[in-house]
């Protein structure tokens, strides 16, 4: 489409260009990123100060976490549910769900990851700004699931991103995500501010 | 559907009109790529067959050649009929539909995108569900998964 | 003085809040008017035909739930129709109701959500979505009490169904039948005259007869239009054509038609309901299968109306234990034929309403 000497990107072109970032992204991502388990028996020696400061900071970050909406298949009406009036997320102070990554500290991995959703992944995690968490919801989000040995499918969303909690079901139950939810905020809890994140 | 179209006598009309390229095969009708348009054509604009919906369009890969399966809808009538064309599979080109049926135009892309079988006519004949640099059409029997790394 | 403006090119989705999970939109716009669209699919295309090659026929159940998975049920009925059709396994009676009644309760589930994410999109911001959710949950726990599973439920076997109802099933599902239209009425009196959902919705996105029937609509899509076509009526299967119930259809075509038209569905899902509860005889749910399904080499196709229109599924045996071929036949992914007709002139706001009303489901779209 020519405008007066200005051209507009084409079809084509963004179609390349997107090929090109999910063919970078899949030869990145050979290896899942390792999990640290570290956090599970630590005792970090503080100081007094910083553990009364540690203490009020986790509190105020475990009871607002902010859910970003990057949702791709089935999982999502589980956390719909789960957000809805019977099992009420926001008793947990989580029903605020941002679109905006800047605004977001909780990625949600709900849903098949495909390797051409991969980069939009990618690129909303990296947009997210810290602290940030992430919890693997579902079989697919774990290891690719029912759909592991399929060609389009990223298998687990550790490939990409750093998971912090991982909830097993397909899809898991609002009780089970909630269950999650409460490992990912005792992990929180555990957090100190002199740890770089 | 609840009414039954008979397959000889259809069979023998349209052989009246196209000669020896339309047969019947299966529970329905077959016919060579280049005769498809018009066939296609004449089913939908005659009376009494009056196909106006593509129910299903759909593509297998069989040992020596390519089927594509096409599935007519009579809304007026309510019947159906089968139309087969078998295409090479070295030269796999089909003309299009879309011009005829616009819901053939998603379906042939994915065709294209899966199969690799092209679309002569088609007025935006590209991938859909996969990405543009993907080698190869995974329906196909011989392609290769190990090679494209699935469950790596 | 004339303002020059030049169009611009912008992406909706694929992560996006208002888009029926990961779909893109390359939209081009002149100020607030859609000039041109370029529907991107294939974000959620997890390959499930190559799939459903490599597993036996049984194991391809669970596989087809997560094709639509707002409405799981009804996915696993046009592939075992079609096992069931090449490899003439025969279904009793009662497993034909009962696939009826989990059918129809799913149908009306999927309508709840349907109707709640395009009132979600309309702005109303979650009333209208929470209470439709309310009466979801209600129609979850009686399919978790017959599955055991909330979502993906993986009901159907070949000749019938995996397994016959508790017995505190029927009179839970009594009284759901009795207050599910007190429900409908409130949900009409909130949103039938409601005049923003008027104003938003009436007069958009009309699509025409013509059009719908050429772009290979189905369901409320294009009965919204006008055209009197459900697969439970024009070709029965199971026992539909010993249940009344009637066809609703919309005169213009628009957004509104298409919403009124699945409020009507339910209600007439209802009936449904009622007629097969009344009517199931006792007996066994699963007819008799083989012991290894290898049904001799042919191709079968089996269709129904399932809550977004006629979902079909295209089977090739070469006789042996895994299927040659498995092609389903999406309603979402035809529906959405019509988007580019339908978006372009229409202002922004306008698209993300008659998006919402077309009423996809992404598992079903990529496939």
């Amino acid at each position: 489409m020519e405008i007066e000497g200005e051209r507009l990107i084409s079809a084509e072109e963004i179609d390349r260009h997107e090929a090109a970032g999910i063919e970078a992204l899949r030869a990145a991502s050979r290896e899942p990123i390792p999990d640290p388990d570290a956090w599970l028996s630590t005792e970090i020696k503080r100081n007094l100060l910083f553990t009364t400061v540690d203490y009020a900071i986790n509190w105020a970050r475990t009871s607002s976490l902010w859910t970003l909406i990057a949702f791709t298949a089935c999982c999502t009406f589980e956390f719909i549910g789960t957000s809805s009036s019977r099992f009420d997320i926001a008793r947990f102070g989580m029903e605020v769900v941002r679109a905006s990554p800047r605004q977001a500290d909780l990625l949600i991995c709900g849903g098949t990851l495909t390797w051409k959703m991969a980069p939009q992944i990618k690129r909303l995690y990296d947009q997210m700004a810290e602290p940030k968490w992430v919890v693997a919801m579902g079989a697919c989000a774990i290891s690719g699931g029912i759909f592991r040995d399929s060609y389009a499918v990223v298998p687990g969303y550790n490939r990409l991103v750093p998971v912090d909690v991982y909830i097993p079901g397909c899809p898991p139950r609002p009780e089970a995500l909630l269950a999650g939810i409460e490992q990912l905020r005792k992990k929180i809890r555990k957090e100190s501010i002199t740890q770089r994140r | 559907m609840t009414t039954e179209l008979s397959i000889s006598d259809t069979a023998a009309r349209l052989k009246a009109h196209f000669g020896e390229g339309v047969a019947p095969a299966g529970d329905g009708l077959a016919t060579s790529p280049e005769l498809l348009p018009r066939v296609a054509g004449y089913l939908r604009d005659t009376a009494g067959f009056d196909f106006d919906f593509l129910d299903m369009m759909a593509a297998v890969d069989y040992a020596d050649r390519f089927e594509l399966v096409y599935r007519l809808l009579s809304l007026k009538h309510n019947h159906t009929l089968t139309l087969r064309v078998n295409c090479d599979k070295n030269k796999a080109v089909v003309p299009s539909l879309a011009g005829l049926w616009q819901g053939a135009d998603l379906q042939e892309r994915e065709i294209y995108d899966l199969f690799g079988i092209s679309f002569n006519g088609h007025p935006n004949l590209k991938r859909i569900v996969l990405w543009e640099g993907f080698e190869g059409h995974p329906l196909r029997k011989d392609f290769k998964d190990g090679a494209y790394g699935a469950g790596d | 003085m004339a303002l020059a403006t030049e169009p611009f090119i912008l992406n909706i989705g694929p992560a996006h809040p208002s888009t029926h999970g990961v779909f893109r939109m390359r939209t081009t716009l002149d100020g607030e008017v859609i000039v041109d669209v370029e529907p991107v699919f294939g974000y959620l295309h997890r390959g499930i035909e190559k799939l459903c090659e490599r597993r036996t026929y049984k194991k391809n159940i669970p596989l087809t739930d997560r094709l639509d998975y707002v409405s799981a049920i009804n996915n696993n009925w046009p592939y075992v129709l079609a096992v069931e059709q090449l490899a003439g396994i025969q279904v009793p009676p009662r497993a034909e109701y009962l696939r009826v009644i989990m059918s129809e309760l799913q149908r009306i589930a999927s309508h709840l959500l349907a109707i709640g994410s395009v009132m979600n999109d309309m702005g109303i911001f979650f009333t209208a979505f929470m209470y439709m959710f309310r009466e979801r949950e209600k129609i979850i726990d009686l399919l978790e009490m017959v599955t055991g599973q909330r979502l993906l439920y993986n009901y159907m076997r070949f000749g019938g169904v995996s397994q016959d109802i508790p017995t505190e099933f029927l009179p839970a599902l009594a009284k759901f039948l009795k207050v599910m239209p007190g429900y409908l009425d409130e949900y009409d009196q909130m949103l039938a005259e409601n005049e923003i959902l008027l104003s938003r919705m009436k007069g958009i996105g009309i699509l025409k007869p013509q059009t719908a029937i050429g772009a290979s609509t189905s369901g409320p899509v294009l009965r919204g239009s006008g055209i009197k076509w459900d697969l439970r009526k024009a070709a029965p299967y199971s026992v539909y054509d010993k249940l009344e119930f009637d066809v609703p259809t919309g005169a213009n075509g628009d957004c509104y038609d298409r919403y009124r038209v699945r409020m009507e569905e339910m209600r007439q899902s209802l009936r449904i309901i009622q007629q097969a509860v009344e009517q199931m005889p006792a007996g066994k749910f699963q007819g008799r299968v083989p012991l290894r399904i290898r049904p001799p080499a042919g191709e079968a196709y089996a269709q129904i109306e399932s809550p977004r229109g006629m979902l079909g599924c295209y089977l090739v045996s070469d006789g042996s234990e895994l299927p040659y071929r498995c092609h389903f036949r999406a309603p979402a992914f035809l529906n959405l034929t019509v988007l580019r007709e339908l978006l372009i002139g229409q202002k922004l706001a306008d698209a993300i309403v008659i998006f919402g009303s077309i009423d996809i489901s992404m598992g079903e779209v990529d496939r």
